[in-house]
């Protein structure tokens, strides 16, 4: 296959791709409904997200089929998504802390909390 | 691009290599899907800015988080089910996925008809996404108090996430499904056929809307389930 006969790929691949969403979907869905709690829960969410979102950009974008230069342009910038969300971890926490040692508990009510 | 360069262009890291240093264009692809990918990318920038800031908030307040599976149940009998409508929504916008998917294999078999149905399809699932979004909107204003400031089930920041986030989510579902009428216009009136039966735009509008639906994917797993 080449660049300029475009993406044609046989259909079977879509449908299979279209099925595993569905299922990966309803996975997602069944760990809410099952109200399943704590690392499982958190490990589900992230394993079900990543799967449907790695299945979408290689089968129905057609990233698979690029060229590395194309497949390297557009994936590795995201990864510095990581570093901020660190960052903003560590301050969230600090904040957090900074929160309670100068307010005390919640200001919303008495509840144990949820955050 | 000429044919001899397609033909004899290395493929892995020395492929990268030559793309990128050889004196031609780095990316082997049509310029509006190169486009389209950048466009995307930046997207992807917005989207992750939005949700990181959703997660600070999350983290530094001190007060409870609402729960996201009682505040977005609905009740069905007088039972309670959660998060019920997201999960409809989730299913919707992964249907249109598939046909625009289909759609864009259609066109580059060159079936005109096929290809404008499974637009269409596609438009009428973001429309019917889209009004599922705008009730599920109004029964949190109207029905549950949630205002960008406050709200009655806890943490004050709660609204402001949800609304900018789901907001400029389905600003770009409203937007694609604007897009892919547009597209799917011309597709019909032979637009592409007259230009060397080329469809091309077809799958960089399928493009823009597979990642409308990757961001999706990851505003349920971090708004709705976390």
């Amino acid at each position: 296959m080449t660049a300029q006969e475009g993406q044609q790929h046989p259909l079977g691949i879509y449908i299979f791709a279209w099925i595993l969403l569905f299922i990966l979907s309803t996975g997602s869905y069944m760990v809410d409904y099952l109200d399943l709690q704590g690392n499982l829960r958190w490990g589900l969410i992230v394993l079900f997200m990543l799967v449907k979102a790695g299945f979408i950009v290689a089968i129905f974008m057609h990233m698979k089929w690029e060229r590395l230069a194309l497949k390297l342009a557009i994936m590795v910038p995201p990864v510095l998504i990581v570093v901020l969300m660190s960052m903003m971890s560590i301050e969230g926490d600090y904040t957090w802390l900074t929160r309670i040692e100068f307010f005390g508990h919640s200001t919303f009510s008495t509840e144990p909390m949820n955050h | 691009m000429s044919e001899a360069a397609a033909t004899t262009l290395p493929t892995g890291p020395k492929g990268v290599v030559t793309d990128f240093s050889a004196d031609m264009q780095s990316f082997q692809v049509p310029w509006g899907k190169a486009m389209m990918w950048i466009f995307l990318l930046s997207d992807t920038f917005i989207f992750s800015c939005f949700l990181i800031g959703y997660m600070t908030v999350r983290m530094s307040t001190t007060d409870p988080w609402p729960v996201p599976a009682e505040v977005f149940a609905l009740n069905f009998g007088g039972q309670p089910i959660p998060l019920v409508l997201i999960a409809i929504m989730t299913f919707v916008l992964i249907t249109s996925s598939g046909t625009m998917a289909l759609a864009v294999n259609m066109g580059y078999r060159k079936d005109k008809n096929k290809t404008f149905w499974l637009m269409a399809a596609t438009a009428a699932l973001g429309a019917t996404f889209v009004s599922m979004q705008a009730f599920e909107w109004t029964k949190l204003i109207v029905g549950e108090g949630v205002r960008p400031w406050g709200n009655p089930m806890g943490a004050a920041q709660f609204g402001s996430s949800f609304f900018m986030i789901t907001g400029f989510h389905g600003m770009h579902v409203t937007a694609g499904v604007i897009y892919l009428m547009v597209i799917a216009t011309r597709v019909k009136k032979g637009f592409y056929e007259k230009r060397g039966n080329n469809y091309e735009i077809v799958e960089i509008a399928g493009l823009y809307w597979h990642f409308v639906d990757l961001v999706w994917i990851f505003i349920f797993a971090f708004f709705y389930l976390w």
